[in-house]
């Protein structure tokens, strides 16, 4: 019978089944940054119990760092002091940390790739939900919590059970001005925020097979926004270009054989799923959220919806959604004010989005009153951005040019809303109080339309300024 | 420890309803509140921003403190992985939760912290909504063994799958001593994966 990539990497990482019924799942590489770590370190030195197999965990700083002066001790001390953990907890238990110092820092999900860490055919697991992103690899990739952390750590392995699996499959060609962000945002439109729970996502179809690697991480990104905990692309040509030459990949010989088995992974023709649904890529125009979570979603053209057209059960949360964003049903997304635009995060903060960002930024300037940050994922792709010359594009055009980090996707740092500010954000999450501020708001989009309404001071539709 | 103390057959206690749908884990705490090395503040800041926004909201009424037992919507827990909100909601005083559905890292993180999560349908938990309102004082069962919640004399189905439902009734669910069990099957399942033999 024709496997899926799901059936494969869990039957190869399947140590046994537990009496619960449940799998032991080994996991193949465990990443970890300062914020939902330091408690599992503890737990496992309350339990005297070793790291099983150190070589499969690499750690980072990005949650809490600042993104402007990074010289330590940081100005916050509540960041200096879960830097300051992270640090003393990699060197006691023997653990790769990737510091400031070692060129190599960034958001987890961001370096994971760009090192050529997260390959096809693993189990990923991190302490963080976007670690979804990875699957995008051919991987199955996931985020679990501390005491789960901890499990890692201390085994290797977590206790699972196998999700059912639903092929997203997005059909036709993409539009010019439609981004990786677009389309998975539509996708949770379509199949919305509690659409994905109990499932894994294969998204599959011609405009996800000419993806890039990079809009392929975008669009595994937000498999939780979804509620499905992991969703994969199937590793291709792309996925094995990708991987080629990059740090911790494998090289020469090695390489090759690698290859070759990591297609041995992707799903055969012809295998089942326990569900199928269909989009038209064709018909995806550049999308913003208007409410309080991410499938509460437009396109640029549209207007917004009245609660009246939610089933009843809806109806409360979309008029919470209306009232905590100042907004009224049937009124255009086009056109809405913003005070802070954002390009960055382990959604849109990797090189192709900057570049996405820099082209429309080079048809304008920073709208007047508006505060725009630009804040690259990792220390690489600071690196190759300003090697072609995008921070001067960015900050000729008013944008601030950051340092990596998490920043202002979750506003743990400085880098927040104040008080009600509304944000055009090119991150994952526009959750009451995501950005820092408990009565902020924030418009998800792409990276460009990002740009779009950074230099317009409100939502615009970047296929116009791109003409 | 024995696995006695870790079973968790029925949970019972006041009740506290939670109306709405998609309550994420940043609204069950922010993140700003995530800058401790230990989760024990957390209890504090439970819907730190929720509360201080709408003086009428559950966690705030006086009525509510001392429940252990949380009524919810549809989508509870979702987004964010961090084991904060569980951890706040527990230390608030929580011990089990019933709703439409779960984030299923949120559902998860509750299993990890031996505090059963249990789906019940919209019609009632719409009426358990309300009785739990005209009735604040009166004991709420969740039996997790039994897969059913008790108020009064009225008993609703609610479920939770085999796996955490096993590891809450039999005690594993803190599940470090059960994965090691495993011993050298462990190393033996990692040999065999041809990243970790190096190609």
């Amino acid at each position: 019978m024709a496997r899926t990539l799901l059936d494969k990497v869990w039957e190869a990482h399947t140590v046994r089944t537990l009496p619960s019924g449940q799998t032991q799942l080994l996991i193949g590489l465990h990443l970890i940054h300062e914020v939902t770590t330091p408690q599992a370190f503890q737990m496992l030195k309350d339990s005297k119990l070793k790291v099983r197999m150190p070589e499969r965990t690499f750690g980072t700083l990005d949650h809490i760092i600042p993104t402007t002066d990074q010289t330590r001790p940081y100005a916050d001390p509540l960041a200096e002091d879960m830097a300051e953990h992270m640090i003393r907890n990699m060197k006691e238990f023997g653990l790769p940390l990737f510091d400031m110092a070692s060129g190599r820092q960034g958001i987890v999900h961001v370096i994971g790739p760009e090192l050529g860490l997260s390959q096809p055919g693993m189990t990923i697991a991190c302490g963080d939900s976007h670690t979804s992103t990875h699957g995008a690899v051919g991987a199955i990739a996931f985020g679990i919590g501390t005491t789960q952390v901890r499990d890692v750590l201390a085994t290797q392995c977590l206790a699972m059970a196998k999700p059912k699996l639903r092929q997203v499959r997005v059909d036709g060609a993409l539009a010019k001005g439609v981004y990786a962000k677009d389309v998975i945002l539509a996708i949770i439109g379509v199949l919305g925020v509690k659409g994905g729970v109990g499932y894994a996502y294969e998204y599959a179809g011609p405009v996800i097979e000419r993806m890039t690697m990079e809009e392929r991480l975008t669009v595994c990104n937000m498999s939780i926004e979804g509620g499905a905990r992991f969703g994969y692309v199937n590793p291709d040509a792309t996925t094995i270009e990708y991987l080629r030459g990059r740090p911790y990949a494998p090289a020469g010989a090695a390489f090759d054989r690698a290859a070759a088995w990591w297609k041995t992974m992707a799903t055969e023709p012809g295998a089942a799923f326990d569900d199928v649904r269909h989009l038209d890529g064709a018909a995806i125009e550049p999308v913003v959220t208007w409410g309080i979570n991410p499938g509460m979603s437009v396109g640029v053209s549209q207007s917004l919806p009245t609660p009246e057209s939610a089933p009843e059960p809806e109806r409360p949360t979309f008029r919470e959604a209306l009232a905590h964003m100042g907004f009224a049903a049937g009124q255009p997304i086009k056109g809405a004010k913003i005070d802070v635009a954002f390009v960055g995060s382990c959604t849109n903060g990797r090189l192709s989005d900057l570049r996405a960002a820099a082209e429309v930024a080079k048809k304008g300037k920073v709208a007047k009153g508006v505060r725009a940050l630009i804040v690259p994922g990792s220390q690489q792709v600071a690196q190759d951005a300003e090697a072609e010359g995008l921070h001067e594009i960015f900050q000729a055009a008013g944008f601030q040019w950051r340092k990596a980090g998490c920043s202002m996707c979750l506003g743990m740092n400085d880098d927040k809303l104040q008080g009600r500010e509304m944000s055009a954000s090119s991150s994952n999450r526009n959750f009451i109080g995501r950005q820092g501020s408990p009565t902020g708001r924030t418009l998800l989009m792409s990276p460009a339309m990002v740009a779009a309404a950074a230099i317009t001071g409100a939502v615009a539709d970047v296929r116009e300024i791109l003409k | 420890m024995s696995t006695t103390d870790f079973k968790r057959r029925q949970v019972s206690g006041r009740g506290i309803s939670l109306p709405g749908n998609d309550i994420d884990t940043d609204r069950i705490i922010p993140a700003r509140f995530l800058k401790e090395v230990t989760f024990e503040s957390m209890g504090e800041h439970v819907f730190e921003d929720a509360k201080t926004q709408n003086p009428e909201h559950p966690f705030n009424q006086s009525v509510s403190q001392g429940a252990s037992v949380l009524v919810v919507g549809q989508n509870f827990g979702c987004g964010s992985s961090r084991e904060h909100a569980p951890q706040a909601l527990m230390r608030w005083g929580i011990r089990a939760i019933v709703g439409g559905s779960f984030g299923e890292i949120f559902f998860g993180n509750c299993v990890m912290l031996g505090m059963p999560c249990l789906v019940a349908t919209q019609a009632d938990l719409e009426w358990l909504q309300k009785a739990i309102g005209r009735e604040p004082q009166t004991s709420v069962t969740v039996d997790v063994e039994q897969q059913e919640v008790r108020f009064g004399d009225r008993i609703i189905k609610a479920t939770m799958p085999d796996g955490p439902r096993h590891q809450l009734v039999g005690g594993t669910w803190d599940s470090t001593a059960v994965l090691l069990e495993a011993g050298a099957a462990i190393e033996t399942t990692a040999r065999k994966l041809p990243y970790v033999a190096g190609f």
